[in-house]
């Protein structure tokens, strides 16, 4: 069963259009990261996914549709829409009593049991954490309710690399159970390749590549060609050029292995690189612009 | 706060019960206490009115054999009131403690979570906007209440005891005190009176101004003072009359359909009549409570579509 299904999923703010008929599928156990530009889209398509705003077309949340039944959708959905929303007053005792009042599907032991690895007492106030603290404190409580789908809109945003890595490593570790659905948005697009199992760009509130994983991998390689090289390599029509350390980094897109392997290093492309290529040109034509 | 451990195995027990379904009364139950929790003024100012008038009173009681002697020489009436009037003076105190911690809390109620952007945290659990706004209007309509009358009652008994206390120390009987003090006619009237003067005659101001919180982006008070500064003005150069600001007055500092606010009005006087029957049957009543309800019907409406600001 497809935990996210959405057709002609369209949203406009006045003229503005957020999203612009979009068509997906999500199937459940798959761990999605959506990647674009600021203002693409993502926070308006996961907004939709989670019913906190109104949309046209149709979409269909496990089953359901997520702005008429919202209330019952967030038993089986949870979300980090944001770092730092959690109130700033809340003690973090009161909000594991809070969560365990309201949700029934939270293991409060699961939650104090991830908190005591962390340096977060239980009777400090959100407000006295540090921002680390704080997404840690938010990662236990998500991660002790049972939900079939977990939302993270920026989850890691103005974190350093080592709480970047432990979130991940604990979402990995402690939650995901491959029957579970993660939705993910973020900048550092990088490093969580190795966590995704499916990728896709959202570019101006229409979907402009979708992948899993292995797929992206067998289809795009990247290759470091060697300086007398260089001319053979663009004649095979790489998709994208970049400069790097005074190597010509070539991105293409299906040409055959054998091929290539004469020209350079090959290696598997960042994700980051692949949206650069193929979404990159405008916005940066567009930045130009403004 | 003995409640609180008590709560957790309670909690334990319903989930492993019936995993994936709570009884509806449980969210409202604990978005209430999130309310207490988020808003201790509410339950703070009350105690410390309550406090700072104990210590005035206690500054004052040693006067009072000398303004018993005196008063023993004039008519009962004048004797009686006399005696009443610190109770008096203690429940009017906490009932414009009531008027204000209402009027900060409904003017806060949903516009914190957008302003400190928890909204997204709250709206991530399976709470309803229904049973945050109820969770909500039960401060002013349930807790406040029940609070308040509560705590003028101990008030009133501990300046009862200490006043019996004072006499008794300087030789004076207390009999004329207690006699002349018809304790269950002011606890009864007291309750009728918050509930009817300070929670449902009130309503509609309440539940504006809960409304007025889910939408404005800043300044709440000033947004909902506006509409009504701009009606009484519109009908003072229109008209030269100003009915509508009086009825906002009348609504805002209690009182009620029957009785006009004024001296002698105040809850403990034995004079008032409780006349539960003229305040149900008033029209104006039951206006205010349908225009409260329509304002909180709205308040969860926009709740749905207001994300952090």
């Amino acid at each position: 069963m497809a935990c996210i299904e959405a057709r002609g999923l369209r949203k406009a703010f006045g003229k503005t259009i957020a999203l612009d008929g979009i068509d997906l599928r999500v199937e459940e156990g798959r761990i999605l990261g959506l990647v674009g530009p600021n203002g693409a889209g993502k926070t308006t398509a996961l907004n939709a996914i989670l019913g906190l705003t109104p949309y046209e077309g149709e979409l269909r949340v496990l089953g359901r549709d997520p702005w008429a039944e919202r209330d019952h959708l967030m038993r089986d959905v949870s979300f980090i829409a944001d770092v730092a929303v959690l109130p700033r007053w809340m003690r973090v005792s009161q909000a594991l009593e809070y969560v365990a009042g309201v949700h029934p599907r939270f293991d409060r032991a699961k939650a104090e049991a991830f908190l005591t690895r962390t340096s977060i007492r239980p009777d400090s106030k959100v407000r006295e954490l540090s921002k680390g603290m704080v997404t840690q404190l938010h990662l236990a409580l998500v991660m002790a309710i049972d939900a079939r789908l977990l939302v993270l809109d920026e989850p890691t945003l103005g974190l350093d690399i080592l709480f970047r890595k432990q979130f991940y490593d604990s979402l990995l570790n402690d939650y995901f159970d491959r029957t579970r659905t993660i939705m993910v948005t973020t900048h550092q697009v990088d490093e969580i390749q190795d966590v995704l199992t499916d990728v896709m760009f959202i570019d101006r509130g229409r979907i402009v590549f979708s992948s899993s994983m292995e797929e992206f991998e067998s289809r795009y390689v990247e290759v470091i060609v060697n300086p007398e090289n260089v001319a053979a390599a663009r004649a095979l029509k790489p998709i994208y050029e970049r400069q790097s350390l005074g190597r010509t980094i070539l991105l293409f897109d299906s040409v055959d292995r054998q091929q290539l392997k004469p020209l350079g290093e090959l290696r598997v492309p960042g994700i980051a690189d692949l949206f650069v290529a193929l979404i990159g040109d405008h916005c940066a034509a567009a930045g130009a612009a403004r | 706060m003995n409640n609180q451990s008590n709560a957790m195995p309670e909690s334990f027990q319903a989930q492993s019960a019936a995993p994936g379904a709570l009884p509806p009364t449980r969210p409202l139950y604990w978005s209430v206490r999130r309310e207490l929790w988020e808003n201790r003024f509410v339950y703070v100012a009350p105690f410390s009115v309550a406090g700072v008038f104990l210590f005035g009173y206690l500054i004052s009681v040693g006067h009072l054999p000398a303004r018993i002697r005196e008063l023993s020489s004039v008519v009962p009436e004048h004797f009686q009131a006399a005696i009443l009037k610190p109770y008096d003076i203690a429940a009017a105190f906490m009932m414009g403690t009531y008027i204000l911690v209402t009027l900060f809390y409904c003017a806060d109620a949903l516009h914190s979570e957008r302003r400190d952007r928890s909204i997204l945290f709250w709206k991530s659990l399976p709470v309803s906007d229904l049973t945050t706004v109820l969770a909500k209007a039960s401060i002013p309509f349930v807790i406040l209440p029940l609070l308040i009358f509560g705590i003028t009652l101990v008030l009133q008994f501990v300046i009862l005891l200490l006043s019996s206390a004072v006499l008794l120390g300087s030789g004076l009987s207390v009999a004329s005190l207690w006699t002349h003090l018809p304790v269950l006619q002011m606890s009864l009237l007291l309750l009728y009176h918050i509930v009817t003067a300070h929670a449902l005659w009130p309503a509609p101001v309440y539940c504006w101004l809960i409304l007025v919180s889910s939408w404005a982006r800043r300044a709440v008070l000033l947004w909902a003072a506006i509409p009504v500064l701009a009606i009484a003005g519109v009908e003072m150069i229109a008209f030269r009359t100003s009915h509508f600001a009086t009825l906002i007055g009348h609504r805002l500092i209690g009182g009620g359909p029957v009785d006009a606010t004024g001296p002698g009005m105040f809850p403990t006087d034995p004079m008032t009549h409780i006349t539960p029957a003229a305040f149900l049957g008033s029209p104006g009543l039951w206006i205010g409570l349908a225009l409260a309800v329509a304002f909180l019907v709205l308040a969860v409406r926009l709740r749905r579509y207001q994300g952090p600001i």
